[in-house]
């Protein structure tokens, strides 16, 4: 893989040198940013906000009320206990698991959201610097074509990062 | 300031001393005489304990119902929090999550504790067999099991996700085995922007999804009494009455919990006295409100004066359990109310010698829901009275030695404090506007 990427002490400096690329003409997807906190209040970390999580804890939810339904009330019809003349299938308290496996599945699917659009668990991608745990935010291009390259370099340099490194 | 705070909540899992290990010693010597105690009881049976006709149900069931209580410290406190974007709670919510994860792991093992022959403990999980054992959806201890496995798996998630990044911080700073077990758990976490919106939009919505359950346990908790038509038990107040006596004992741990850990970690700089001071506010509106259930419980039954529920009523105002009760009341209402409400009194001690009392009080509260009941039933030649034997008491003590024990252990592998929900808390407020740029117009298929 080749990089090329940019270490900076403070969100303002990082803030510049995205500008700074997105002024030679590279989209912000194209520029790979990471830090060891959210940086939402500044404009480079608040992209990629859409998301339809939400929508799929919604569905998972609803799976997880199907689940339970079914289960209850087969089981019940499959095996059914002497009620003495009572209903076999009690949905009043069949609500109760109902309910629980409901938020059950409405979890499970925020979670398996999470991990699939987080693209996680995975293994640490060669663009990455250990000091962006110390702090650091890291602005870097993967993948630049070679005309590209000096225009990165200087916008990066230029932006005061504390190291400019290229991979590969 | 992200080097320092690094440094001082990562030194626990880097730096690892003599106390450590002594303490993990003395913990996990009484956590053993405690499963010694249980191995005898095993050994044998139920003679050993105190448990007799017809009280079977009384400090296992207890501890359980307590634990339970004990778990709503964490997991609901912090997603209220989180909801209502409370700042001063990011030194606290993981401290609270931990007590609810372990809480309930401790609590769920009571009812496997209580069973004598704890090997068929299977026979509770409900699936259909041809032994004639049915899965009973109507039996409240089934609903117990989807309760809380529910929450405890929740829970556990809620407390795992935001562990990922500082997992990532850890990885980056260790070598050899312990970086490749944390590169493992941070999962190659990088830190883009989207990786952690999408943590953040998560744990947003778990928090939403798991309040309703943290509710809905405790009041299943209190079905398995209040379905039963038994003295006292038989009560519709006994959800939300359970609720609040569980957030009550629950933030009263949490605070016995931070005081332990500001004072054994050196977290003076993050657990302050503003974070004592406010969750002290909230145990004092937790007192008043525990108070007025207790209130409308005890005045409904002595206004009812049916006669079976008031002779479990006057057990416990002056009978037998009476020292018990007016001790809860001393521990839950009288001591805390003005250590709480007086300005003046407020400051970390005072905040901890109340919860000490709120969590004795409670541990009392639930005694006093279990025992009396059973022991004043409806017809008097079915009276009787219950004392614990050694074996209860070894195995209650352990309970907490255990909860100490994985607390102290917990603390080694993770920080325990969230490093980057304070670093977060640090940011300038609104420092550019975040826009989201007109040229981002992403595919529907992207959106994930």
């Amino acid at each position: 893989m080749n990089a090329i990427y940019g270490l900076y002490n403070t969100p303002d400096a990082a803030q510049r040198a995205f500008d700074g690329l997105r002024a030679q003409g590279l989209p912000t997807r194209g520029i790979s940013i990471m830090s060891s906190e959210p940086l939402e209040e500044w404009e480079f970390a608040s992209h990629d906000h859409e998301t339809v999580m939400p929508w799929i804890a919604v569905i998972g939810g609803g799976l997880g009320l199907t689940v339970a339904y079914l289960l209850t009330a087969i089981t019940q019809e499959v095996w059914p206990i002497n009620t003495g003349g009572m209903p076999i299938v009690t949905n009043w308290t069949n609500i109760i698991v109902m309910f629980e496996l409901t938020m059950l599945g409405a979890v499970l699917a925020t979670v398996f959201t999470l991990f699939m659009t987080a693209r996680l668990p995975r293994k640490l991608p060669q663009l990455y610097d250990p000091a962006i745990s110390n702090g650091r935010i890291l602005i870097g291009v993967a993948n630049p074509q070679d005309s590209q390259l000096d225009g990165i370099e200087r916008v990066l340099v230029s932006t005061n990062a504390e190291i400019v490194r290229k991979l590969g | 300031m992200a080097d320092r705070l690094a440094s001082d909540l990562l030194r626990p899992v880097f730096q690892t001393t003599g106390k450590f290990y002594a303490l993990v010693a003395v913990l996990g010597g009484i956590v053993l005489c405690g499963a010694a105690a249980w191995g005898y009881q095993l050994y044998y049976g139920f003679g050993v304990t105190g448990y007799n006709w017809p009280v079977y149900w009384a400090l296992h069931e207890t501890n359980f119902v307590f634990w339970i209580g004990i778990s709503h410290a964490g997991t609901l406190i912090s997603a209220i929090l989180r909801l209502v974007n409370a700042t001063w709670r990011r030194p606290v919510t993981r401290c609270a999550e931990i007590i609810t994860a372990f809480a309930l792991m401790i609590g769920a093992m009571f009812p496997i504790i209580h069973l004598g022959r704890p090997w068929l403990a299977f026979f509770l999980i409900p699936y259909p067999s041809e032994r004639g054992i049915w899965p009973n959806y109507r039996s409240p201890l089934v609903w117990d099991f989807f309760a809380i496995n529910t929450y405890l798996l929740s829970s556990l998630l809620f407390l795992a996700l935001p562990m990922i990044p500082d997992f990532a911080l850890i990885r980056d700073r260790a070598a050899g085995l312990r970086k490749k077990v944390y590169s493992l758990l941070s999962m190659g976490w990088q830190g883009t922007p989207k990786q952690w919106h999408r943590l953040e939009s998560a744990m947003h919505i778990m928090a939403l999804a798991i309040l309703p359950i943290a509710v809905s346990v405790h009041t299943i908790v209190s079905f398995d009494f209040s379905m039963a038509v038994v003295p006292m038990w038989h009560s519709t107040i006994f959800g939300p009455y359970f609720v609040a006596g569980a957030i009550f004992s629950g933030i009263a741990a949490l605070i016995v919990v931070m005081a332990l850990l500001r004072k054994a970690l050196h977290l003076e700089a993050y657990l302050l006295p503003l974070h004592f001071e406010n969750l002290g506010k909230l145990l004092l509106l937790m007192s008043l409100l525990w108070g007025y259930f207790v209130f409308n419980e005890r005045l409904t039954v002595w206004y009812g004066n049916s006669p079976h529920e008031m002779n479990v009523f006057w057990s416990t105002q002056t009978g037998d359990f009476a020292p018990f009760f007016w001790t809860m009341v001393l521990c839950n209402f009288v001591i805390p109310f003005p250590l709480l409400a007086i300005k003046k009194l407020r400051s970390i001690s005072t905040a901890v010698i109340a919860s000490c009392c709120v969590v004795a009080g409670m541990w009392l509260e639930r005694f006093l829901i279990i025992v009396p009941s059973l022991a004043r039933k409806s017809t008097s030649y079915s009276w009787g009275t219950y004392t614990p034997e050694w074996t209860e008491i070894i195995i209650m003590v352990a309970s907490f030695a255990a909860m100490a024990l994985l607390y102290v252990l917990v603390s080694k592998l993770v920080p325990i404090i969230s490093i980057w929900e304070l670093k977060v808390g640090e940011h300038p407020k609104s420092k550019v506007p975040a826009v989201v740029r007109e040229e981002e117009t992403t595919a529907a298929g992207e959106l994930l």
